[in-house]
């Protein structure tokens, strides 16, 4: 079972690729999530700034967030602007 | 008439207008803004990276806002992903009304959404390398003039 994982913006950087595959074995929630990935990443993720979409819906609560096998979760920054 | 397009290579805004411009005949006019990344202040080439099940979409239900708020008889809009040099074309709107002034604010609208809500990152290349570009407070209150 895996987890597709995208960073766009500038969390791509802080993350090292664009994208990530997460193996796992059951569902993760949120924290469990965040604890798979690189301390200064997951508070990144963390910020109130960023917005979560669980393929390709926008995630309401992403604390509430419940991944599942063959999931895309997109961590979305605050977009540009002019 | 709707035609909402992310391009991923360079367009030029003439060979788009004149057949949005044909597709339009009961027009009284036309507004087009054609946005260009800015020459000069020591940037060499502006990145556009998007997330295409999210950045269409909210193309596409934007476009509909504005033909829902105004009289229109077309939209067009493009925006460029990928590299970009200066001067080059990122975003092309144009709006086809039997009057003027439901062209010029749907085309004012959509270009204040785009910039300011549309799922684009960019980022610019100066000489000490990429920087991402943040949001700006007036992107805000450019949006507050629709409420």
């Amino acid at each position: 079972m895996a987890l597709r994982l995208l960073f766009l913006g500038k969390l791509a950087d802080l993350a090292g690729v664009g994208e990530r595959v997460l193996d796992l074995s059951a569902p993760l929630g949120w924290d469990a999530l965040l604890d798979r990935l690189e301390p200064d990443l997951a508070s990144a993720l963390g910020g109130a700034k960023v917005r979560v979409a669980q393929n390709a819906d926008m995630v309401a609560d992403k604390t509430a967030l419940i991944a599942a096998d063959g999931d895309e979760i997109a961590f979305l920054p605050p977009v540009s602007g002019g | 008439m709707k035609d909402v397009r992310l391009l991923s290579a360079p367009f030029d805004p003439n060979t788009e207008i004149e057949p949005f411009a044909r597709a339009c005949p009961e027009a009284g006019g036309i507004a087009t803004f054609v946005g260009k990344v800015r020459p000069g202040g020591g940037v060499e080439a502006l990145e556009l990276s998007h997330y295409e099940p999210l950045t269409r979409p909210g193309m596409e239900a934007l476009a509909d806002r504005a033909l829902a708020r105004w009289e229109l008889m077309g939209l067009l809009v493009l925006h460029r992903t990928g590299p970009l040099h200066p001067g080059e074309p990122i975003v092309l709107v144009s709006a086809a009304s039997r009057h003027r002034r439901d062209a010029i604010e749907a085309v004012d609208f959509v270009m204040d959404h785009l910039k300011a809500e549309a799922w684009f990152w960019k980022r610019e290349k100066r000489a000490d390398g990429w920087h991402w570009i943040e949001p700006r407070e007036a992107d805000h209150a450019d949006l507050a003039r629709w409420k």
